[in-house]
């Protein structure tokens, strides 16, 4: 059930498979219209993220399926994993309108709220791992 | 990749069929000013209803050419913005809230004419 598939983001145009990897997925697990944008939104900005700052990293995608009390729940989990210099100051670029590309600053905030659960973990010096599940309603 | 840029009388229509990667949105513009230059335009119409995904990036790019074509003297109305791009836009706190926008290429064009006319 959970195939994982990566997807080198090292140039733009890893940010363009990426995104279409995650697509296509999100479609394959059932996810509506709205959610797709949703997934692959966040995908393209955890994606231009590496390519930004780390230079180059992977994205993966698998599909996942958790046991709750209501059954079985079906989801879509996305790893941005990069050995670049890492983020400082988490609590910074989690909040709006922080930036240090000269964009809008909404990039990781944004990704957090289109998603349902977020998690980083970074090392100074030493890389960036950003979990993230969007589970199907 | 290159997206075209239509001329119709003193208006320039554009229609964006493609997800767009960061090169062909900062190309495009580009080509935008470049076109508006040359032919003196005084409206453009963007019209995004194929595009099914508008992140943080492109959205920059977007509001940007609309107050560059503004300082240019154009005006800009984006037209047929998909209902999940904009959920998708306001979840991630980018509000684009100087742009004009209609909901499909005609009304955009009507918009342009009153913007313009009055």
């Amino acid at each position: 059930m959970s195939i994982q598939s990566c997807v080198e983001v090292h140039t733009e145009w890893g940010i363009v498979s990426a995104r279409q990897a995650g697509r296509n997925l999100a479609k394959d697990v059932g996810f509506g219209n709205v959610d797709q944008a949703r997934i692959t939104t966040a995908i393209s900005e955890l994606a231009r993220n590496i390519y930004l700052y780390a230079d180059k990293g992977e994205i993966c995608i698998e599909a996942i399926q958790e046991l709750d009390k209501h059954g079985a729940k079906k989801g879509i989990k996305v790893t941005a994993r990069d050995k670049g210099p890492g983020i400082k100051n988490v609590r910074e670029v989690m909040s709006d309108g922080f930036t240090t590309s000269g964009g809008l600053g909404a990039g990781l905030p944004g990704v957090k709220r289109l998603m349902d659960e977020f998690d980083i973990d970074s090392v100074s010096g030493e890389g960036t791992v950003i979990t993230t599940i969007k589970w199907l309603r | 990749m290159r997206i075209p840029i239509l001329k119709l009388h003193d208006y320039l229509l554009i229609s964006v069929q493609v997800d767009l990667d960061d090169q062909t949105a900062l190309q495009f513009q580009e080509d935008l000013l470049n076109k508006i230059h040359q032919e003196g335009s005084s409206g453009v119409v963007i019209d995004l209803t194929s595009v099914e995904m508008i992140d943080s990036f492109i959205a920059k790019v977007l509001g940007d050419v609309v107050e560059m074509s503004n300082l240019m003297g154009a005006k800009v109305v984006l037209t047929g913005i998909q209902p999940a791009v904009a959920i998708t836009l306001i979840d991630m706190g980018i509000m684009l809230d100087e742009v004009p926008t209609a909901l499909d290429l005609e009304q955009g064009l009507e918009k342009l004419q009153q913007e313009l006319e009055g």
